[in-house]
């Protein structure tokens, strides 16, 4: 118990940290599980986000600066998305699509590289997140408990979209059978497309507020990468709940971790994601469509 | 390293690779053939130091090795269709066990070339017991954690000298009790010879039974299974060949290079070698070792001349490789061969 309440803070923001890689990561997995795509640029795109809050509020932040970087970055991702899903659509070997999109990230985060520099930039919370609450008598940042809030809705808006509303039916219809969706008259690419925007603009908005905590620096696009391949393997292909459990352990192990056994954190991630594999190879939630170990 | 242009002849009659036919039965000049390019191949490699500067000849050393690594990961991820980031770990298993047999035990290059090797392998084995089990995405993550552990493992060590690297590696010799050889020419004919002992080792792999299994594999495991194959130990046996193998081409990037970091096992090395077996034309052995050789050249020299921009040209030939290349490089020659052969459908289909 004693361990409890010592770690109790570092648990919290291990929280925080599985809110926004939910949010980065719930892209990937359903770009998988729709279009069988593997974006391996997603990464990418959540550092473009991050690189949007370094243009949008490097001069100094305000609260209408923060929600105009939050817009900006979820246009950005969206047309980056569909840009991506045009790219994709006609290469449907999934080698060929890691080529792709590893491709583009790699031109991308050259690019970033040459616009922004090398340096770790930092990027301010909104000016009204950015005091602190007393939390188990220490202060505890606000922001990170608003981070904590932002995944929830997210999740949620996400869950209640796809499962409650038409266009949650169509886009479950066309990972089901994409020719019978197309037969009753639906463009199933437009679908498609919408999805990997979507999935983008989500990833491109998790990176931007990410960013406070990360910051924005070339490499953070291969860490949010394998932070969310590990995710949405471990929670189960195309599984929104997968990917919501996967991002929490994610969250935990990489700050409770750190905190533990400081330097073995990674080595931490990787042990657990193998050892969940091994025993169940689908993930922990599988999607009900059974992507799980697909090729 | 004799037959390398071979194994586009060698489509199994019973599997699903759209090759064409009559490559089957023209398979016995088109053999000879390769072989005689193989030979030429290796004599135009073996003559490089007589007329190239010691620099370039250094380069192609680090091409040699680099690319005996991408053939390790195209016996798995082309030839019996596990898709793998996890060769690098053994790569860096053998680079380090190399480098250690250089230091406390001998600096002779065959017990340092087997003592990597034997190393790669019985981790590759012991590694491999889990990661078979697994497929498609599941596995690639699989081998991504193998290559992230042995990165962290390499990193924490003491032996391995942390995340400094390994440094103070004598040169190698070739005789027993011989002098250390300084020359650059001398180095990288004996990268040359492991790695045309690698890719022997290889094409005769792939075109036993063995190779034919896991060909199968690839093309459909169910059905292995159900005319009674045990796929598992076919794909142990493949695996632990790659790691084998994997090692093998560290112990001569340890020989040319005398310094392994963490970074020789890292995901970006597993990357671009992964990147370039598909560049190259995955199933085939001489396609990923030209792309092995394009993407080093990119990497390291353009990127060199082009201040550094090296990642984004390499972007770009990836993505351009996607559209204009949908077989990789192999794909190339098989389509000349197709017109060439005696085909009854000719011309058709090979208008790209």
């Amino acid at each position: 118990m004693d361990w409890f309440v010592a770690n109790s803070v570092t648990m919290v923001n291990g929280i925080a940290l599985g809110a926004v890689l939910f949010i980065v990561a719930i892209g990937l997995s359903l770009v998988f599980g729709t279009m069988d795509v593997l974006n391996l640029a997603h990464g990418s795109i959540a550092l473009i986000g991050a690189y949007v809050g370094v243009a949008v509020l490097g001069g100094g932040a305000s609260s209408a600066l923060s929600f105009a970087a939050v817009l900006v970055a979820a246009l950005v991702g969206l047309l980056a998305g569909v840009l991506l899903a045009v790219l994709t659509t006609s290469v449907r070997d999934h080698l060929r699509q890691a080529m792709l999109t590893l491709g583009v990230a790699m031109i991308v985060g050259d690019l970033l590289l040459m616009v922004f520099g090398g340096d770790v930039k930092t990027v301010p919370p909104p000016p009204a997140l950015a005091g602190s609450v007393p939390f188990l008598g220490a202060p505890y940042p606000v922001y990170r408990l608003v981070l904590i809030g932002v995944g929830l809705v997210v999740g949620i808006g996400l869950w209640l979209l796809l499962e409650k509303t038409t266009i949650g039916a169509v886009v479950r219809a066309t990972v089901n059978d994409r020719g019978m969706v197309e037969a009753i008259g639906v463009r199933t690419r437009l679908v498609l497309a919408g999805v990997f925007g979507g999935g983008a603009a989500l990833a491109a908005v998790g990176g931007l507020i990410a960013s406070p905590l990360m910051g924005a620096q070339p490499g953070n696009d291969n860490l949010m990468l394998v932070y969310a391949l590990v995710i949405v393997v471990i929670g189960g292909l195309g599984s929104l709940k997968g990917a919501a459990v996967g991002a929490l352990l994610v969250g935990e192990v990489q700050t409770v971790g750190v905190a533990l056994l400081s330097g073995y954190a990674s080595f931490l991630m990787f042990a657990v994601m193998a050892a969940i594999l091994l025993i169940k190879p689908a993930g922990l939630l599988p999607s009900k469509h059974g992507h799980g170990g697909g090729h | 390293m004799s037959t390398i242009n071979n194994e586009k002849t060698t489509v199994d009659p019973g599997t699903k690779t759209p090759a064409p036919r009559h490559a089957v039965r023209g398979g016995g000049r088109r053999r000879w053939l390769g072989l005689l390019l193989a030979v030429v191949a290796l004599l135009v490699l073996a003559s490089v130091p007589l007329w190239l500067s010691p620099y370039p000849v250094t380069m192609l050393s680090r091409i040699l090795a680099f690319a005996l690594l991408v053939v390790s990961v195209d016996l798995l991820t082309g030839y019996t269709g596990l898709p793998t980031l996890g060769q690098v770990a053994y790569f860096g298993a053998g680079a380090y066990a190399a480098g250690l047999t250089g230091i406390y035990l001998t600096t002779n290059a065959f017990v340092q070339m087997v003592v990597g090797t034997l190393v790669a392998a019985a981790l590759a084995l012991v590694t491999g017991i889990v990661a078979v089990r697994t497929k498609g995405f599941v596995f690639l993550m699989v081998t991504l954690a193998i290559t992230e552990l042995a990165h962290k493992q390499a990193e924490a060590m003491a032996l391995t000298g942390g995340s400094n690297g390994l440094s103070g590696i004598p040169g190698i010799s070739i005789l027993p009790g011989g002098e250390p050889i300084a020359l650059v020419g001398y180095l990288y004919w004996w990268v040359l010879f492991v790695f045309a002992l690698g890719v022997a080792l290889s094409v005769i792999l792939v075109r036993s039974p063995m190779g034919r299994s896991m060909r199968g594999i690839r093309d459909g495991e169910e059905r292995m299974r159900a005319i009674g194959r045990r796929t598992f130990m076919v794909k142990l046996v493949a695996f632990t060949f790659a790691g084998s193998l994997a090692g093998m081409a560290g112990t001569a990037w340890t020989a040319q290079a005398r310094f392994v970091s963490p970074g020789d096992m890292a995901f970006a090395l597993a990357a671009i070698a992964l990147l370039s077996v598909v560049f190259g034309g995955a199933g085939t052995i001489w396609g990923p070792i030209v792309a092995a050789a394009i993407v080093i050249l990119i990497r390291d020299e353009i990127g060199a001349i082009a201040d550094g921009r090296g990642g984004m040209i390499l972007g770009f030939v990836f993505v351009l490789a996607v559209f204009l290349l949908p077989r990789g490089i192999a794909g190339l020659s098989r389509r000349r061969a197709a017109a060439v052969g005696p085909t009854p459908i000719a011309g058709e289909g090979d208008e790209l």
